[in-house]
């Protein structure tokens, strides 16, 4: 390691309390141009769907587990299911899958 | 002007009835943010973080996204500014969500408590947040930080010490809780607006893409993700510019 993780740390301690800090104290009124809007709308969709996919397919042992991971969850998302319950069954579904190969 | 709520004199009381019903609703979300994070704690373990330096990263930042996609970077040993860009990127909709809470607020609400609850303005504490009745009153805030926060930071030191002691079919099975929160964030939105299951599936469609082709396949999954967060979010807001209803809530 050539870094400092305390500095690593710091900065990205520093940046996400600023994010979440900032506007509250400083902006009082409504962002109006709706360009920006509609970009951080989308923001959080777009980086967490990359973040997702392909990534959960080389975090468990084979690619077939967190695809079968990866569908289950979006059909469970899609019936209402709970940020929990969602989350447990990615992983009890990988779990499954690689005890059955 | 002082740092009350409310001028009428039952405020003291008044807050700490509030500070219990934050703590209520809070016990859910500390519960599935211990799983989750302990899963975070394998991606910081493997980023050479010990349980001290977890524990610090969760509390102050106490963002899945934001510290996974953190993790990865000091993990790669990435130069200081691109853990500050990754950050802000992964961390963007914190803005919009802090910029809805300033909403929320009576107007003399005092600046230590706009700072006390944009402390841990995370997606479940906003969620809880824009779903209250009107203003805010910052010690409901309080009371579900006070037992989602120790969750959070707790199970990410927990998950640097024990992550490497269980059988890697357990870490394995774990490693896809915090992708199936991302799910479970990302889709029922995409269920109630068509445009953002596109949105959606594009993202998925050029993130693939981009990790196998070449020259982007060479880049970092960090770098790779703020290129392709910008871009297919700057079209989406180009061509479906999003008209807000009054209670908005993002994800």
């Amino acid at each position: 390691m050539k870094h400092d993780v305390y500095a690593y740390l710091f900065i990205m301690s520093a940046v996400t309390l600023a994010i979440r800090i900032v506007p509250l104290t400083l902006i009082r009124r409504q962002i109006k141009n709706e360009f920006i809007r509609s970009f951080l709308y989308y923001v959080p969709y777009v980086t967490l769907a990359v973040m997702t996919f392909p990534a959960i397919l080389e975090a468990t042992q084979t690619p077939l587990s967190g695809g079968v991971a990866l569908i289950g969850g979006v059909i469970l998302a899609w019936h209402g299911a709970s940020l929990f319950k969602v989350a447990a069954a990615c992983c009890l579904l990988v779990f499954g899958v690689e005890w059955v190969l | 002007m002082s740092h009350n709520i409310s001028p009428k004199p039952r405020v003291l009381k008044q807050n700490s009835t509030v500070l219990l019903e934050g703590m209520r609703d809070g016990i859910p979300i500390a519960l599935g943010y211990f799983v989750v994070s302990f899963t975070l704690g394998i991606v910081a373990k493997h980023a050479g973080l010990t349980p001290w330096q977890g524990f610090l990263a969760s509390f102050f930042n106490n963002a899945s996204a934001g510290e996974y996609a953190g993790f990865t970077t000091i993990a790669a040993d990435a130069p200081y500014l691109e853990i500050a860009i990754i950050t802000l990127v992964a961390n963007a909709r914190y803005l919009l969500m802090s910029c809805v809470v300033s909403q929320k607020f009576a107007p003399d609400t005092s600046f230590w408590h706009r700072i006390g609850v944009g402390f841990d303005l995370t997606d479940e504490i906003f969620g809880l947040t824009v779903a209250r009745p009107g203003k805010l009153n910052p010690y409901y805030n309080y009371g579900a930080m006070l037992i989602a926060l120790p969750g959070w930071s707790v199970g990410t030191a927990l998950g640097i010490m024990a992550g490497n002691s269980l059988p890697g079919s357990v870490v394995s099975a774990l490693s896809v809780a915090l992708y199936g929160m991302f799910i479970a964030i990302i889709i029922p939105p995409a269920k109630a607006d068509k445009i953002i299951a596109k949105v959606i599936a594009l993202s998925f469609a050029l993130s693939l893409a981009t990790a196998y082709l070449p020259y982007t396949a060479a880049l970092s999954a960090g770098t790779r993700i703020i290129i392709l967060t910008v871009l297919i979010a700057a079209v989406a807001a180009y061509f479906f510019p999003h008209h807000e209803a009054k209670e908005e809530t993002a994800p």
